[in-house]
């Protein structure tokens, strides 16, 4: 499904991405995990082009999207996101958020948007905060909003930049079920994660990436119980 | 003290009564309200088109801007320095003596002439407050309407335009009354504002303490009024921020 052939990024003179090679497929759960300042995250936000590669290439369902003629808008359509600050925008009610982009992307008029938007609400038990405001909300709920906002797009793969990393620790778990939830149904996913529980209960495949390369990855048994590169061990002795 | 009193009567007298000398007044009024509500319609829609466009060139990665965003911008910047750095009344002087030269003086010329004068020098000082308020709006917003597959154009439209209106809000007051204030000025070209009135006033009658006390109040009230209508619609766009 996303194909990322030789993907670098540099920030200025400073080398955050060093050569990626990976290959995504459909269904796929893979998890990122590593040291902070490792480029994990800058990783997945080159997927989506949010942050422009400095070199490489990414195909995404037969398109490449990193070919400047792409329209990179309708490839984002299929790409939901997560972040880590939630970013829901503060000017709209929760059911708002969620109908805005459908109906700009005219995949929905008004009504279906708002019927899609209820049916997501109750799915996160939240329906009845479909009129409230963002910052009327605890931090779980706005990430749960968030998860929906991208659903409503009916998307073929999910990003999560460190979607529990600004939660209050008794929220992380309603945001976790969720993601659960969406993998169960077949998701693919792709989620940087401090949460090395997530990542063993969930994840298909474990990447652990560090200086800019992916160092090791393997499905998670392996992972984390027979960790080969020295870095991986001593970050996995720290976390775990 | 008698003498006083009946200075004051006669000024009253004089500056209201006589001639109907009250209807200066009124038209003044009328006139300073339609150059300010115009000029700052066309300030606005000048002002958000610079700012979006400067914001746009300084958010974009110097090494993916277009040469029309380039070209924009540079002229965008030509436009603020010039009009910031220079005086408002050799502004409207240069435009109806030497742009619109050619024009009869009538009351509906000056009016059109003076709306587009102070619409383009509100315009140079509303582009730096929406620029401050577009740039107030953290990353975030923006990247989530993109990462949505919005584009550029519709998540300012829908989501940053919106918050930095209201965040600069009471900034956008001041520009107003500073302008409401500021047409004052016309009088130089000769169109009969309220400032234009009472001098008129004054030179038929040999008054000036009621006449000109009169349009000081007068603008007091008006700039009290644009106050509470700017607190009342303040109160509407913070609805969001209620918790």
């Amino acid at each position: 499904m996303i194909y990322v052939k030789g993907l670098s990024k540099s920030f200025g003179d400073h080398q955050v991405i060093k050569e990626i090679n990976t290959h995504i497929a459909p269904g796929e759960k893979v998890v990122i995990v590593g040291p902070s300042g490792s480029g994990k995250s800058t990783f997945l936000r080159c997927l989506n082009l949010l942050e422009q590669p400095t070199a490489g290439s990414i195909v995404f369902d037969g398109q490449e999207i990193t070919d400047p003629k792409t329209d990179i808008n309708k490839v984002r359509q299929h790409m939901g996101m997560v972040f880590q600050h939630f970013n829901l925008f503060a000017n709209l009610t929760v059911k708002d958020n969620i109908t805005l982009a459908p109906q700009r992307a005219k995949i929905m008029n008004k009504a279906e948007a708002e019927q899609e938007a209820m049916r997501l609400l109750k799915l996160v038990n939240l329906e009845d905060k479909a009129d409230a405001y963002p910052n009327q909300l605890s931090g779980g709920q706005k990430q749960r909003i968030a998860i929906v906002r991208s659903l409503a797009m009916k998307p073929k793969v999910m990003l999560f930049d460190e979607p529990t990393s600004a939660l209050d620790p008794e929220m992380v778990g309603e945001v976790l079920e969720l993601m659960k939830k969406l993998a169960d149904e077949g998701m693919t996913m792709v989620v940087v994660t401090h949460e090395m529980g997530f990542a063993r209960e969930v994840a298909t495949r474990v990447m652990f990436i560090d200086e800019g390369i992916v160092m090791e990855e393997n499905e998670p048994g392996e992972f984390f119980g027979n960790p080969q590169n020295e870095r991986l061990k001593s970050f996995l002795a720290k976390v775990l | 003290m008698e003498k006083l009193i009946s200075g004051l009567k006669l000024g009253l007298y004089q500056t209201f009564i006589l001639d109907n000398n009250y209807q200066y007044f009124v038209r003044g009024i009328g006139i300073t309200l339609l150059v300010t509500a115009c000029a700052l319609v066309l300030g606005l829609v000048i002002g958000v088109m610079i700012a979006i466009v400067r914001s746009a060139h300084d958010q974009q990665p110097a090494n993916k801007r277009g040469p029309v965003l380039k070209f924009l911008n540079g002229v965008c910047k030509v436009y603020l320095t010039v009009i910031r750095g220079t005086p408002t009344m050799v502004q409207l002087l240069i435009m109806w003596f030497v742009i619109w030269a050619s024009a009869r003086a009538t009351d509906s010329n000056m009016i059109r002439c003076a709306i587009v004068t102070f619409g383009i020098n509100s315009g140079a000082y509303i582009a730096e407050i929406v620029r401050s308020g577009i740039m107030s709006i953290e990353a975030g917003q923006m990247e989530a309407g993109r990462s949505l597959g919005m584009s550029y154009a519709d998540t300012m439209r829908f989501i940053i335009i919106p918050q930095a209106f209201k965040n600069v809000l009471p900034a956008l007051g001041n520009e107003l009354i500073t302008l409401l204030k500021e047409t004052s000025i016309v009088t130089v070209i000769g169109l009969k504002d309220l400032t234009k009135g009472a001098m008129i006033i004054q030179s038929k009658t040999y008054q000036a303490f009621v006449p000109f006390f009169a349009i000081a109040a007068i603008y007091l009230v008006m700039v009290l009024f644009l106050t509470w209508l700017l607190g009342k619609l303040e109160g509407r766009l913070r609805q969001s921020d209620i918790r």
